[in-house]
């Protein structure tokens, strides 16, 4: 199933959850939408499994236009945030829900309906619940069965709000794991919310990043992680060195000392500089962009951060490889390897 | 001090709050009831049976327990419908009418006989209309159930209330996602959900109505097997001081109503153990 969506826009009194939103989800996918609280990728969900309506815009599963449709005709699995589940009903009533509720003519009989439950159990590696109450289950059971509670109705598309937010992390990376193995198995379009950055480039085949109502940029876990294309992309993702940079007269200066980069095509102003701390490459004193003091060294396993004062008034971190000890006092050039300058 | 060092819990007082519970039920509801059960037993056998199968005593119990049962029905339907307004929408008005949910609660009994009376009567404001299309209300039983519809609604609303409150509308959300249907959202998820506090809500309403006195005589015109309630026949029974025959009324009250809250508060705790807590 592909979703498509198009120039979306929801409002709530002035505060605009969704400002113009395009995307387009190919079949098969498994797409993460990453991005702050606020930024409007759970409105998004909800529009895309019929539990709000947009003020404007299009929502198409494989063309048919779906904002014509309640969420009952739109064959979407929901798996909530806090996994909604039923608590007067065991386990195996939960996940029997979506099929005891069909219309008649096309409801299976309790011998298929049994069935079909104790294989979503099994998907799902939880088959010995089957008789409990939502209460007696942990975290992870809890979220497990609501998504097997969900795949009941064999859905067009799967649906995932912070599906890891209310878990311990132990239990979340167990799950990342698992919820990839699973799509890759059932292979049904997936979108899933998150505000974890890790846990989107880890699960997700797509990333969308999300800000302010808009999307920020689309792009593989490794293409939003290696070249975020905005400002806040950059922020948000991965930790970055940012330097408040003056671009004039085709050149880019830190305080007082230009900087040997190129500064083609950027407009002149204040700008920032955003680098990532281990595309700082260390060189002896003159070579690189910038020139510096080292102040501090702390080592994490392979890496060594170093707080380095620069000439020209900042003071960063960087990570470096172990292979040049660096020790405080030691002067350096730093030269970025990948970096980005964006105005403002 | 000295039991704070000890083993026990971070609270002392079991023994302390124990025996003030035990003495404090026992003077305000236990001894009460022992008497009245040991002046009936002033009665023989014989005696006892002959005044609870008397035409008027059956009548008044039934006029009573049927009627309060009929209302405290009614409340639970009219009263969940209130509930779901008050706690599922924001709407102008809401802490008003939220606030008048409780007046029965506060409004002395006979006030409120004496205002349903005059409404309800040949030629109150709502009695006219009625009268009209043919319905007698005050002065009749229809009148001691309308009273007791008044004076049982608050027990439905504020049970289910909180339950309500705490019920995460996502999952009505869930069910459609599935495939449900509205109708089949309330009865498969929604009513199940709330059945414990349903149930406790009709438990209270119709106690409280049973044991309805001041505002019910006011409205019923109090003709015997017809418009009399049990307590009203207690009452006249204590005025010609026929003190035996009114406790064997009242003992018998005492037995239907333990018998009828017991029995619901099982199946109660039957829905409740469907409902574990988090």
């Amino acid at each position: 199933m592909t979703i498509e969506v198009k120039n979306l826009v929801k409002k709530f009194g002035s505060f605009a959850a969704l400002d113009g939103v395009d995307l387009k989800v190919d079949n098969g996918e498994l797409v993460a939408l990453l991005g702050p609280s606020g930024s409007g990728k759970t409105t998004l969900l909800r529009i895309i499994a019929g539990l709000d309506w947009p003020d404007s815009g299009e929502v198409t599963f494989n063309g048919a236009d779906a904002l014509a449709q309640g969420a009952r005709e739109r064959h979407v699995g929901f798996v909530f945030q806090h996994y909604a589940l039923f608590r007067h009903m065991t386990v195996f009533e939960n996940v029997a829900f979506g099929l005891r509720v069909q219309p008649r003519a096309v409801r299976k009989d309790e011998v298929a309906i049994r069935a079909r439950v104790k294989e979503l159990l099994d998907l799902v590696q939880l088959d010995w619940l089957a008789d409990r109450y939502p209460s007696q289950l942990s975290g992870g059971q809890r979220q497990r069965i609501a998504l097997a509670r969900a795949l009941a109705i064999e859905p067009r598309i799967l649906l995932l709000d912070e599906p890891f937010g209310a878990l311990d992390a132990k239990v979340r990376k167990e799950l990342r794991k698992w919820l990839r193995s699973l799509h890759h198995e059932i292979n049904v379009t997936s979108i899933f919310v998150t505000h974890d950055q890790e846990e989107a480039l880890e699960v997700a085949n797509r990333v969308v990043v999300m800000d302010k109502g808009k999307i920020e940029q689309i792009g593989s876990p490794d293409d939003v992680y290696d070249n975020p294309a905005t400002a806040f992309v950059y922020g948000f993702i991965g930790e970055s060195i940012v330097l408040p940079v003056e671009v004039a007269n085709g050149a880019v200066s830190l305080g007082d000392r230009p900087l040997a980069l190129a500064a083609d095509g950027l407009s002149p102003g204040a700008s920032k500089l955003f680098v990532r701390r281990h595309d700082m490459l260390v060189g002896p004193p003159g070579t690189g962009a910038f020139e510096g003091a080292v102040q501090h060294v702390r080592t994490f396993g392979p890496v060594q951060r170093a707080e380095v004062a620069l000439f020209g008034g900042e003071t960063i971190e960087i990570d470096a490889p172990r292979d040049r000890e660096l020790r405080a006092g030691d002067r350096v050039g730093l030269e970025p390897r990948r970096y980005r300058i964006f105005a403002g | 001090m000295s039991a704070i060092v000890g083993r026990r819990r971070t609270l002392p007082g079991f023994g302390l709050t124990m025996g003030l519970t035990l003495s404090w039920l026992s003077i305000i509801i236990l001894i009460p009831l022992a008497g009245l059960f040991l002046k009936s037993l002033e009665l023989s056998p014989e005696q006892f049976w002959n005044i609870l199968t008397s035409r008027r005593t059956l009548n008044a119990l039934r006029v009573s327990f049927g009627l309060a049962f009929a209302a405290a029905c009614v409340n639970l339907v009219m009263g969940s419908i209130i509930v779901w307004a008050l706690v599922r929408y924001r709407f102008p008005g809401r802490r008003l009418f939220d606030a008048i949910v409780d007046v029965p609660f506060a409004l002395p009994t006979a006030v409120a006989g004496v205002a349903l009376t005059s409404l309800f009567a040949e030629k109150g404001w709502l009695g006219a209309p009625l009268a009209a299309a043919g319905i007698k209300v005050a002065f009749t039983p229809v009148g001691i159930f309308v009273a007791m519809i008044f004076i049982g609604i608050p027990f439905v609303v504020r049970t289910v209330q909180p339950v309500l409150q705490d019920l995460d509308p996502e999952i009505e959300e869930a069910a459609g996602s599935l495939g449900a249907s509205r109708w089949q959202t309330i009865i498969r998820v929604i009513l199940p959900s709330l059945a414990p506090a349903l149930l406790t809500g009709l438990a209270l309403a119709f106690a409280r109505a049973v044991g309805e006195y001041g505002s019910v005589i006011f409205i019923a015109g109090n003709l015997p097997n017809v418009s009399e309630i049990a307590p009203l026949l207690i009452v006249i029974r204590l005025s010609e001081f026929r003190y035996a025959d009114a406790t064997a009324i009242a003992t018998v009250m005492l037995v239907v109503s333990f018998v009828i809250i017991f029995a619901v508060n099982r199946l109660q705790r039957w829905a409740q153990n469907r409902v574990p807590a988090h």
